[in-house]
């Protein structure tokens, strides 16, 4: 409790974007409940309908709830922002770790390869992906991962290489301690706080991403309620007689991406030894 | 106990071979304290790390010689084997307590894991093993410390979980590579006393690295003197600062502050590059008695006194 304090009072932007990923987190948890309507429920007379006491935000084209189609969609954003940052980390930690401690020509190589993977832009290279996997909510996870692992690897590598030659390593060697169990015992715990920092930045990264490709048509595929497809269902023809339909969703996309921004800034500060009282 | 000869630890560097370590020798007895002295890059770091066959190769190896630890040959054991006797057998006390430790792991932990690793212990009953060993080391409120991070602990404290680290499995034998050079001087005559009495008490050998005479004096019963990587003189403690017979061990001795108003007397020149040795004493452009003979020949390492040898043409 007092920690949680001591935070809010030395961060107050990070304890805004905390709050705002709270209210985002429990939105998608509890969807069911908050939404008025199924999401996916088409209602012709309620074509285009003007944000109103019935449908709070409006209703699209076919008349569904924009308001029940966002809160849903904050699940889509939720589990494609954490799996995708999940198994991204997961990779490139392994990768990371591995290259890091192992050094010689294994590291050469996945270095090489990882130059290689960085020298496109996370959207490019998950366009690529999406579009050679095809659309599904698994693909698209899958397709955000694997541009995030060379970040992740890098990150990891570096600590891993100066974390290697700590006494403290040579220490758990003295005590017998065999090469991969000090690797994960020892190494592996002291990259975790700039790998923290890394997640929580990538989380953001990974939902404008998803926003991104699902606006392109390569992301999650129809009825599921997507900020990005909403985005791109309505922006050409709508976006004059129609504006909610484009504004609000708009509005959720970057308010958890600045949210997650916001907190992933703080956790930076908070977790920089340099900057700890 | 432990019987070293002719131990041979090389680096290849891009710049050439280097013999850190060259033929050195000695035996420990049982419970028995040898410190072994020298400047910086004199070999005996290397030394320590040779027995405990922790030198990094690349760039280093052991390339002859024999280790013997109670009539095993550690230099022939496999690496699995060779796991089961660091911390085990043998084990060593670092220099820098503060970096020695795993910045993210209590120290109750740190501890046990050499019990979990060479005695099959469970994680709880190794932390109650290291309760008990941080008190055997002198830090107060030991269950609560247990429980702390590194950052936690003074410098000295730190120096005592080390210790606690390295006695938990009762070793046969401690090397201890400059355990105070990092200390400050109050705290240094602390932990001496501390590992003096602890090594007491569990039969351990020890061997003392340090580059302080100080110290020798006070914990060590033998002293081998190294320079180059090779020994230059070995006697008993008292023999040794009664009569010291190598040059370079008197310059060593008066290189230690006695009164304020005595101008120190340092020994003059630097450390020889070890890639790039003169032929003959590797002393002999900073010693004051050498001769042409000293550059030329091969010196011998012979038993001056009885127990005490040197390898010095004048001694």
């Amino acid at each position: 409790m007092q920690a949680t304090i001591d935070f809010v009072r030395r961060y107050p932007l990070g304890a805004i974007g905390a709050a705002i990923m709270g209210l985002f987190v429990l939105t998608a948890i509890f969807a069911g409940t908050i939404a008025p309507f199924d999401p996916t429920a088409t209602d012709a007379p309620a074509s285009l309908a003007r944000p109103g006491s019935v449908h709070l935000l409006g209703a699209d084209f076919m008349g569904r709830d924009v308001f029940s189609r966002i809160v849903h969609g904050a699940r889509i954003s939720l589990a494609v922002g954490l799996c995708a940052t999940a198994l991204g980390c997961l990779i490139g930690v392994a990768i990371g770790l591995a290259s890091g401690y192992l050094g010689g020509g294994f590291d050469l190589l996945v270095q090489r390869l990882i130059d290689i993977l960085q020298s496109l832009p996370l959207l490019v290279m998950a366009l690529v992906m999406a579009a050679s996997l095809g659309p599904s909510l698994a693909n698209t996870i899958v397709a955000i991962a694997i541009p995030l692992v060379p970040n992740v690897a890098r990150i990891i590598r570096s600590n891993t290489l100066a974390l290697r030659e700590m006494p403290f390593v040579e220490a758990a060697r003295a005590v017998g301690m065999s090469e991969v169990r000090i690797a994960l015992r020892h190494v592996l715990p002291n990259t975790l706080a700039p790998l923290i920092v890394l997640a929580t930045a990538q989380v953001g990264s990974a939902i404008l991403v998803e926003s991104a490709l699902s606006f392109l048509g390569l992301g999650i595929p129809e009825p599921h309620p997507s900020w990005g497809r909403m985005l791109s269902e309505s922006a050409a023809e709508y976006v004059r007689t129609a504006p909610w339909l484009v504004i609000y969703p708009g509005i959720a996309i970057s308010l958890v991406v600045f949210g997650t921004n916001l907190l992933g800034d703080a956790v930076r500060d908070a977790l920089d030894p340099r900057q700890r009282r | 106990m432990l019987v070293v000869e002719n131990l041979q630890t090389r680096f290849y560097t891009r710049a050439g071979m280097v013999k850190a370590v060259d033929g050195v020798s000695f035996t420990l007895g049982r419970g028995e304290t040898l410190a072994i002295v020298g400047e910086s890059g004199c070999g005996k770091s290397v030394t320590a790390l040779s027995l405990m066959r922790l030198v990094a190769d690349p760039p280093g190896r052991i390339v002859g010689g024999s280790v013997r630890l109670e009539g095993t040959e550690l230099l022939a054991l496999d690496e699995a084997a060779m796991r089961r006797v660091r911390g085990k057998l043998v084990s060593m006390i670092f220099q820098e307590p503060m970096t020695s430790l795993n910045p993210v792991m209590t120290i109750g932990r740190q501890i046990g894991e050499s019990l979990v690793l060479h005695e099959g212990l469970s994680r709880r009953a190794a932390l109650a093993r290291s309760v008990g060993l941080l008190q055997l080391v002198g830090i107060p409120e030991p269950a609560q410390r247990a429980r702390e991070y590194p950052h936690q602990l003074s410098g000295g404290m730190r120096q005592r979980t080390m210790i606690a680290m390295a006695l938990a499995c009762r070793p046969r034998v401690l090397i201890a590579d400059e355990p105070t050079s990092a200390l400050d001087v109050t705290i240094q005559a602390q932990i001496l006393e501390l590992i003096g009495r602890l090594q007491r008490e569990l039969g351990t050998a020890m061997i003392m690295i340090t580059h302080d005479l100080g110290v020798v004096a006070e914990t060590a019963e033998r002293v081998i003197v190294m320079y180059a990587g090779r020994k230059v003189e070995e006697a008993a403690v008292g023999e040794l600062f009664a009569r010291p017979l190598h040059p370079y061990t008197r310059g060593l001795m008066n290189s230690i502050p006695r009164r304020a108003a005595v101008r120190l007397q340092e020994i003059p020149g630097m450390v020889p590059a070890l890639s790039n040795l003169p032929p003959g004493c590797a002393f002999a452009p900073r010693c004051p008695q050498a001769s042409a003979k000293c550059r030329a020949m091969e010196i011998p390492y012979e038993e001056k006194q009885p127990g005490h040898w040197a390898a010095c043409l004048y001694a």
